[in-house]
């Protein structure tokens, strides 16, 4: 009832603001998610929505709401490292779906509007701990399938942490059937694009939203504020063009590095293309997603310093592009020095992110077999945590309990990343969390089975 | 080769019936049962005792710094203290538990292999909504490099391959022993009963909706499948009158010798199902038709009915935690297995899936967990029946493997940790009592031929 009562005090918007908040989380175990591994009777506290403090020798300010997590574990919220989450209730049902598009737009698209925060898997997702997504689109008609967000899953309607923070494109198998049928017309396709957006941005100021009063370098900011907007359309354009004035001008913050440029690729092949991109297009902030068969050419990822968010447990040639895929991938780059991150790309991404931290419990598993490649504990929890911030940028904002980090912090019933484990406190933004869902209702109206005096419809 | 002793036997009774037809009413000829028959042998073992470990038999029994011996590809002795025979390997399985294999009663290996590309696409014959004629064996491909994986990564040891859900009737199913070979023939589990492959719900209607057919709805669904029911039981009629009293032989008709098996109680029914209200009414129709539903596939909502199933003794096959992918699938929750199991109806963890059925040890772990959560005390020992026995039980086979006990297949796991947790591997894996996989033994990883010569080759996966 506190809950329900909670939930709709958020959903009215009158919940007494997070900076009103001091909470501290008390001897629990505490596992920073920075790649550190956990420490016994540790101290979290949140003020104003974010992370004040971490660690064994915390102090609990004067006033503050005391949590005991004796015998709990405390890490940061689960981050989403790849994902479709928000963007679709059912899967199969085309109306609860917003993944990708048959329309006329491509790269201008962008995914914020599509957002349910009232979807059951964003509550699902929050039960499980999982606080943040990055959430991508799937390609429709092109190979860009438009522009990413991050969002929370917090129980209310302001699930958009920041909008247009990348744009994602498929190359690989999937560009090219995108592209009409061929890896070389994916790469023109691309070039293209990107000569057709540069072309847009020379008769462009750099930033492309000047009256919105934020004086910050937009090259320090991940976020676009909104490359669509109308007064692009006196720019002038060569006839020589195959994307739509809206799609170029989507490309324009990519091609000058104001956007991160997402690319989803696995074979060792492609994956060196992209590297190569970088080369040919030395302003573009490359992030490589998938990369099955990163650890054959880990070594010249590394050296490229390009982020990969990968599959943690990819281990079948599903296609002709992961022949060589392992679950000793993710280590195998982790040791050459190439920042990774795990995602669930691909893998019933609309719904199912919660795995993220059972599949980074496997690879500490697969560190005891020999010939394999694991995680420690610790790099494990940061690959669900603050790797996939990293990557994308917002590492100082998201994604671990080092001081200043948003207040995104979950107690679990027990090692998060073993199966057993639940989540029995989730606070987003400092502000904790109703972890009730269709799914727990549901259980509880179905758990006792004998005749009652009315039907189960009526048990509420 | 193999055919051989068959066309003998069919040559023997042709002529049999040859001589019997002079008089004035022709002897039944029999129809040949098993047509492709297992070529499946066990490979050579040495005798081996696992020592010390967390015995958990499989069907509910635990026994803690227990013993387990394999001799003869048979589990021999399972108990405290056993002696080591003359010559025998003894592996040291101190804080390690041994189990029997998993069996996964729910996948497409080889139907839909890896790489997944439209050549491979052999799951489905959705030329039709009643396909009870195709055998989804003739539709393996021995060289997927997914029987590896669940051999190595979830100690899978047997499996039932199924066609798909485009159909109402998709056809017979297949069991498995995980052990590599160059034909299905050479992974035929000997002797395991056929299954038949129904479906109800979204897919066939949508399948035969979109092209214009019946069925598109789900009174669709059930009057194609009631109406082919009808056609069995007259074909069954003419077959049974025919083979005990002879005469004319009947015109024969593959989709019906298969429904004619399962009225006769010889194929089981294995019933892809998500919603609680279309079991029930699958249930009411094997009552009407005279067959019997082994096991529901996908049942996500058996929660819902749970002392239902357990009244007509049916098995679920579920999964952990999966929702939400289409609409049957909304009422999905994650303690469905247990209240099933609470129930006391039959309760499997299966998984669809090449990828989740490397993981299905790890799945049943977060069924177990929910269930605890939500106050059900649930034992490992017995949350391991819902990887062995019961699906033994629903393959009918339960009577050769499935559990550790005397005399049954050497199908048996040891993992290097608790086997429902993340943090576990199979360490070692018998089937019929020869090593088959060994973590500390690269050449004891099998590699596809699919696999040979290409990067990654022999790699941990």
């Amino acid at each position: 009832m506190i809950r329900s009562m909670l939930l709709g005090a958020l959903l009215l918007g009158t919940v007494v603001p997070a900076s009103a908040q001091t909470i501290a989380i008390v001897r629990g175990t505490v596992a920073i998610g920075d790649g550190s591994e956990p420490i016994g009777n540790g101290t979290v506290v949140i003020r104003d929505g974010r992370v004040v403090a971490a660690g064994p020798q915390v102090s609990v300010p004067a006033g503050a709401r005391v949590i005991d997590a004796a015998g709990k574990w405390v890490t940061p919220g689960i981050v989403a490292g790849f994902s479709r989450l928000g963007l679709s209730d059912v899967d199969a049902v085309d109306g609860a779906t917003d993944t990708s598009s048959e329309g006329p737009f491509s790269a201008a698209l962008d995914i914020a509007p599509a957002i349910n925060p009232n979807g059951q898997p964003v509550a699902v997702n929050r039960a499980n701990g999982v606080t943040r997504a990055i959430v991508a689109p799937s390609v429709g008609k092109s190979i860009f399938a438009g522009q990413g967000a991050l969002i929370d899953t917090g129980a209310d309607m302001d699930a958009v942490t920041r909008s247009r923070l990348f744009q994602f494109i498929e190359l690989g198998e999937t560009g090219s059937e995108q592209a009409g049928g061929s890896r070389p017309a994916a790469h023109v396709l691309l070039r293209n694009a990107l000569r057709e957006a540069s072309e847009l941005g020379r008769s462009l100021p750099i930033s492309s939203s000047p009256t919105d009063g934020d004086q910050a370098d937009p090259r320090q900011d991940p976020v676009v504020r909104n490359p669509n907007e109308s007064r692009l359309n006196d720019a002038r354009r060569s006839q020589d063009v195959l994307l739509t004035r809206f799609d170029a001008a989507a490309l324009v913050p990519v091609v000058q590095g104001r956007q991160i440029l997402m690319i989803h690729a696995e074979r060792a092949s492609d994956l060196l293309q992209v590297v190569a991109l970088r080369r040919e297009f030395p302003r573009l902030r490359l992030v490589i997603v998938g990369a099955d068969e990163g650890w054959t050419v880990a070594d010249r990822l590394a050296a490229s310093g390009i982020p990969v968010i990968a599959s943690a447990l990819s281990d079948l040639p599903a296609s002709f592009e992961s022949v060589a895929a392992t679950q000793s991938n993710v280590g195998r780059m982790r040791a050459a020095g190439v920042k990774v991150a795990i995602g669930t790309i691909n893998d019933d991404d609309t719904r199912m992110s919660f795995r993220a931290r059972h599949y980074a419990g496997n690879l500490v598993a697969l560190g005891k077999l020999p010939g394999a490649s694991g995680l420690t504990w610790g790099e494990a929890l940061a690959m669900v945590t603050s790797r996939p911030a990293e990557a994308v940028g917002l590492g100082e904002d998201i994604g671990s309990l080092r001081a200043g980090r948003r207040g995104d912090v979950v107690i679990w019933s027990s090692d998060p990343l073993d199966n057993a484990s639940a989540a029995e406190a989730v606070f987003i933004d400092g502000i904790e969390q109703p972890l009730t869902t269709r799914q727990t209702r549901l259980r509880q109206r179905y758990q006792d089975l004998s005749p009652g005096v009315l039907p189960q419809a009526y048990r509420q | 080769m193999s055919m051989r002793p068959n066309f003998a036997a069919a040559a023997l009774a042709a002529t049999l019936a040859g001589c019997a037809s002079t008089g004035n009413k022709p002897v039944a000829v029999p129809v040949n049962r098993d047509p492709y028959p297992s070529t499946y042998q066990a490979y050579p073992g040495a005798p081996t005792l696992l020592r010390g470990a967390t015995v958990l038999d499989g069907e509910g029994g635990r026994i803690e710094r227990g013993d387990v011996l394999l001799v003869d590809g048979k589990v021999q002795a399972v108990g405290q203290g056993l002696a080591a025979p003359a010559g025998a390997l003894v592996v040291d399985a101190a804080g390690k538990y041994v189990t029997p294999g998993v069996i996964d009663i729910h996948s497409h290996l080889g139907d839909y292999p890896s790489p997944g590309v439209q050549a491979h696409d052999d799951g489905n014959e959705a030329t039709g909504p009643s396909r009870p004629e195709v055998w989804a064996e003739h539709s393996v491909w021995p060289q997927d490099p997914g029987f590896s994986r669940a051999l190595a990564n979830g100690g899978v040891t047997t499996l039932q391959v199924l066609p798909g859900s485009a159909n109402l009737f998709g056809g017979r199913s297949v069991t498995l022993k995980n052990v590599p070979a160059r034909t299905v023939q050479g992974m035929k589990f000997p002797g395991a009963p056929y299954g038949l492959k129904m479906a109800c719900g979204e897919n066939p209607k949508r399948v035969y909706g979109s092209k214009g057919q019946i069925p598109s709805t789900r009174m669709g669904n059930i009057a194609v499948t009631r109406q082919t029911w009808l056609q069995a039981q007259a074909y069954k009629r003419k077959w049974d009158a025919y083979e005990a009293k002879g005469g004319d032989m009947p015109d024969r008709d593959l989709a019906m010798d298969t429904l004619r098996g399962v009225l006769a109680g010889e194929i089981l029914v294995q019933n892809h199902c998500y919603r609680a209200d279309e079991m029930a009414n699958m249930i009411d129709l094997s009552h009407e038709m005279g067959y019997k539903i082994t096991a529901f596939h996908h049942a996500v909502e058996s929660y819902k009915i749970a002392d239902l199933l357990q009244r007509e003794g049916i098995c679920s096959a579920m999964w952990a935690d999966w929702y939400g992918f289409k609409m049957e699938a909304y009422d999905a929750i994650p303690e469905n297995v247990p209240l099933v199991d609470r129930a006391g109806a039959c309760a499997i963890v299966h998984s669809d899936d090449p990828n989740g059925i490397q993981r299905l040890y790890q799945e049943a772990g977060k069924a177990m967990a929910s269930g605890r959560r939500a106050g059900m005390p649930i034992t490992e020992e017995h949350a391991w029946t819902w990887l062995s026995a019961n699906p033994a039980r629903a393959m009918g086979i339960f009577d050769r493997t499935g559990s550790l006990k005397p005399g049954k297949m050497a199908d048996v796991v040891l993992w290097n940790g608790n086997p429902f947790s993340t943090y576990t591997r199979p360490e070692r894996v018998w089937i019929d009592g020869a090593l088959m996989y060994d973590a500390n033994n690269p050449r004891l990883r099998p590699v596809s031929d699919f696999e040979l010569g290409q990067p990654g080759q022999g790699d941990v996966k």
